[in-house]
């Protein structure tokens, strides 16, 4: 029924420009898989062209093994979910949902059963005589996907399904997609700029900027191990510092500008030990400490579950900033800081990312791009 | 004290505004209107309450004869627009046309002008003595069938027509967003079946909409039929001729005449307006459907067909500039070109020219100040009198021009309300029919304007009237002049409603036109003509100018 997906370095372009380089990627069967990334990275052209609605210049996209590049979006089997949903405004929600099953000439019968099932399963049944206009931006979104998985598509694709819909909704809704996702089994491809809801309802995420795929990888690998710069810093918040790497002892040492460091014991066999480095600290890997980097506290914000802590210090931070974030979960506080205390902030080595400065690729051992 | 001071309130700046703009209405518009009514079951000669000026309409054959032919005129003009209309729309939205911009503005020229050009000009081309039939006749010798009557009529209205339905269709297949296309072939469909099942049923309203306009218009139009019908009498037609014919009580008969009229167009509005409300699906058009260029033969059929369609709608405009330059003799055209019929219109008919701008530019003043305040009291200052007001203002379109012609002829053309013969009551008649397309735009525009601006003006110390006039008012400007621009163009080419009222004195431009071609004094009606169609053009590109935008919506 459904099927992999693989995309064998395709190519994109419009009129002079590449909006993608040479991509390649394997796309499992059954998995819910996250083309992530800032507009105008790329994600969108992609998922348009494993649709058929964007060419393919070069390369190959296959469904399991037959090649589709000259097959049109109508045939191609694909459920679609777009950014506006794109619900037949003419057409009652049941209409809608057997548009693509009357266009297959399937039997009446069979249809109803179909559709029942489906309103069913996306928890619509009750709006389904009524007309789109009349109902709300979630209700929407469960028609579009109704619509979308009733043909049983050989893969289903969702471009920014979530982005029209208020916060409190969004979270709601995309647990909704991924519960229906599991249910129905079916290989998935998503489209989103923002990145929790990636990490939220992926089985793997594609990180993606300029064309190019930056990283791939299960959510919590992309969030704990970036492989490079870029990933460390659009996924989540990490605080970039610059340091220095030396190898004199028996382990390869990190030594920030402030004079403090620390050993380091996973580093990937083959990278250079010594020279200037980048290291990536995300705020809740600093703990309070005797020792440490060396700030002082310049602004608190009380967000509940957390505190979030700008912290002045004196190292040479990575971009236009003199302060790092530093976040204390209230569960374990005893007291709360200050404006103006000064702290030690203690990285922990095992959850830091180091990269090089050259190439802005992680030094980490068992840090996997293609995962 | 308290209690004087809420009298007071009462009578602030806004409610004097809509007491004199509701007595404005109820005296120019109402109570004219109502007289009529009654005037329609009237016995003309006691003055008693009758129904017999409906049965005498009824029973004769001569009458309801011409109640049919309206019938059949309007249904075949309505369903021909349709038919070159809605595909025209269609071809030049999905596939890549050239020169689509001119395309828009031609077909706007040709909708704008007056209807009575089209007919004057195809008379001019195919008439007894036209350009083509006696081309026709000497090269090939051919008799070509007669364009007076039924065809002339179909043809000649069809063409002026078939612009409402482009510009709808366009409009509407604008607001869809492509992707309910992408979302058709997703779920595997594609081709004609994308058509019929999605695009065709999202814009079926609009054209719906569109083609209840185009019966309005074609119903109601007294030029056309009166020029080139040649005793295929419709109902204007025979309103006017019940009504000029001087035998004492006809008008009364002309009244229930028009009390049938307003009572079908009264139908046709109400339809359109429940269809728009009902049947219109709101689409937020993020994705625009972007043309395709087709290739080689297809590619040339298709512009072959888009720019005969377009030239056929501009041919009234093309002939009326072309045979104003033509050399003439008396009344008759000669070979060579020349002046001669300029000089003749400026020095005959130079009054007509002053009367058409005079008058059009006082009505223009006056629709500019209600449609404002109109536009601000209904909808910022919602009573149940401003509601009245609001209602009123419809009535524009439901009452035909002949109709509105006698409406205030009957109403005012006795001491103490003595109008007639004079220029006011022609300047009445253009406020009442033109208010309409100002009074739209006003209101669009101030949908969008703020009422905090007003607010934080009247914080500062500003009293509210001078408020609305330093603020809302200027903000409102550009939607009321890019409204009133169009008012002026459909004042300029007035007929229906003048062709009743005018005097010698007060003749504008158009009524001259429809009297020069009577006399057959073909030059300098194609002169005057000429005039019209030029200010019509300027008027339009200083629109588009005036809007930023290369539409116009009617």
């Amino acid at each position: 029924m459904s099927n992999s997906i693989s995309i064998d370095h395709v190519v994109k372009r419009f009129g002079n420009m590449t909006i993608i380089p040479d991509l390649s990627l394997e796309i499992e069967n059954g998995e819910f898989f996250t083309l992530l990334g800032p507009s105008g990275c790329g994600k969108t052209t992609l998922l348009r062209m494993i649709a058929g609605f964007n060419t393919i210049e070069s390369g190959n996209i296959r469904f399991d093994d037959s090649i589709i590049n000259s097959i049109p979006a109508h045939k191609r089997n694909i459920g679609m979910v777009f950014q506006n949903y794109a619900i037949f405004p003419h057409m009652t929600v049941r209409q809608n949902v057997e548009y693509g099953l009357k266009m297959r000439k399937m039997k009446p019968a069979e249809i109803k059963e179909r559709v029942d099932q489906i309103l069913d399963i996306v928890k619509i049944q009750d709006y389904q005589d009524r007309f789109p206009e009349k109902l709300s931006g979630g209700q929407q979104q469960r028609v579009a996907l109704a619509r979308a998985i009733v043909i049983h598509p050989n893969v289903l694709l969702m471009d920014e399904p979530l982005s029209n819909l208020d916060a409190k909704l969004r979270v709601e809704m995309r647990s909704a997609i991924r519960e229906i996702q599991k249910q129905v089994g079916i290989t998935t491809v998503y489209v989103t700029h923002d990145q929790e809801e990636a990490l939220a309802i992926s089985d793997r995420i594609a990180v993606m900027r300029d064309g190019v795929i930056q990283q791939t990888g299960a959510p919590e690998h992309i969030y704990t191990r970036p492989a490079n710069l870029f990933v460390s810093t659009f996924i989540g918040h990490s605080n970039l510092i610059y340091a220095s790497l030396s190898d004199t002892d028996d382990l390869p040492c990190v030594r920030f500008a402030g004079g403090y460091s620390i050993p380091v014991a996973n580093l990937c066999k083959d990278v250079e030990k010594s020279g200037r480095v980048i290291v990536s600290i995300r705020p809740e890997e600093f703990s309070l400490h005797d020792e440490g980097i060396r700030g002082t506290v310049t602004s608190r914000v009380f967000l509940g579950k957390y505190i979030i802590y700008q912290v002045r210090v004196c190292e040479n931070l990575y971009g236009n900033t003199n302060v790092v974030e530093y976040s204390q979960d209230s569960g374990q506080v005893t007291h709360l800081l200050a404006i103006g205390d000064t702290v030690f902030l203690k990285p922990n080595i095992t959850k830091i990312n180091i990269f090089s400065e050259k190439d802005q690729l992680s030094m980490i051992k068992d840090v996997n791009a293609n995962g | 004290m308290p209690m004087g001071r809420k009298t007071r309130l009462k009578l602030d700046f806004w409610s004097v505004v809509t007491i004199a703009i509701f007595i404005l209405f109820a005296f120019f518009l109402a109570y004219p209107l109502f007289s009529l009514f009654a005037g329609g079951f009237r016995d003309p000669n006691t003055q008693q309450f009758t129904l017999n000026n409906f049965i005498r309409f009824f029973t004769k054959k001569y009458y309801t004869r011409a109640l049919w032919h309206s019938f059949l005129v309007t249904t075949c003009t309505t369903l021909l627009s349709v038919a070159v209309g809605a595909p025209l729309a269609y071809l030049t939205t999905v596939y890549k046309t050239k020169g689509t911009g001119l395309i828009n503005t031609l077909i706007i020229i040709s909708m704008l002008s007056p209807p009575f050009i089209g007919a004057y000009s195809w008379i001019l081309l195919c008439g007894r003595s036209g350009i083509l039939t006696a081309l026709a006749e000497n090269l090939f010798h051919i008799k070509t069938p007669s364009i007076y009557g039924f065809g002339g009529i179909l043809l000649v209205l069809t063409l002026k027509l078939y612009p409402f339905i482009y510009l709808y269709t366009k409009g509407a297949l604008q607001k869809v967003d492509s992707s309910l296309f992408e979302a058709a072939e997703s779920l595997g469909c594609s081709g004609y079946k994308k058509v019929f099942t999605v695009i065709f049923p999202l814009i079926t309203p609009t054209i719906l909409a569109g083609a209840l306009l185009v019966f309005m218009n074609a119903l109601a139009d007294f030029g056309t039929p009166m020029l080139i019908g040649e005793g295929y009498t419709v109902m204007p037609v025979l309103i006017y001729s019940e009504f000029i014919s001087e035998t004492g009580g006809q008008a009364n008969f002309a009244a229930a005449l028009a009390v049938i009229m307003v009572i079908i167009t009264g139908l046709m509005f109400w339809g359109q307006k429940s269809i728009v409300n009902k049947r219109s699906y709101t689409m937020s058009s993020l994705h625009p459907i972007r043309p395709k260029k087709l290739q080689g033969a297809k590619n040339v059929a298709l512009h072959l067909v888009i720019y005969f369609v377009t030239f056929l709608a501009i041919i009234p405009q093309i002939t009326v500039i072309f045979t104003s330059f033509k050399a003439t003799k008396g009344a008759i055209f000669t070979t060579g070109f020349s002046l001669e019929s300029y000089r003749k219109i400026f020095s005959n008919l130079g009054r007509n020219i002053v009367n058409t701008y005079l008058f059009g530019l006082t009505a223009i003043a006056i629709i500019v100040l209600i449609a404002i305040f109109i536009a601000y009291i209904t909808i910022r200052k919602k009573t149940w009198l401003t509601n009245a007001i609001d209602s009123l203002t419809m009535f524009p379109y439901i009452i035909p021009g002949s109709v509105l012609g006698i409406t205030l002829l009957l109403a005012f053309n006795k001491k103490p309300f003595l109008l007639s013969g004079t220029a006011a009551i022609i300047i009445i008649a253009f406020v009442i029919r033109r208010l309409p397309y100002t009074l739209r735009s006003s209101s669009a525009i101030l949908y969008q304007i703020s009422p905090s601006l007003e607010e934080a003006a009247i914080s500062l110390g500003d009293t509210p009237p001078k408020a609305f006039f330093k603020v809302t008012s200027r903000l409102m400007m550009p939607g009321v002049l890019s409204g009133a621009i169009l008012s002026w163009i459909t004042i300029i080419n007035e007929l229906s409603a003048s062709v009743i009222l005018y005097t010698g004195k007060t003749r504008t431009m158009s009524v001259s036109i429809y009297t020069e071609v009577i006399r057959a004094s073909y030059g300098t009606a194609a002169a005057l003509a000429a005039m019209l169609t030029l200010t019509t053009i300027v008027s339009l590109l200083i629109f588009f100018r005036l809007s930023g935008k290369k539409d116009i919506s009617i």
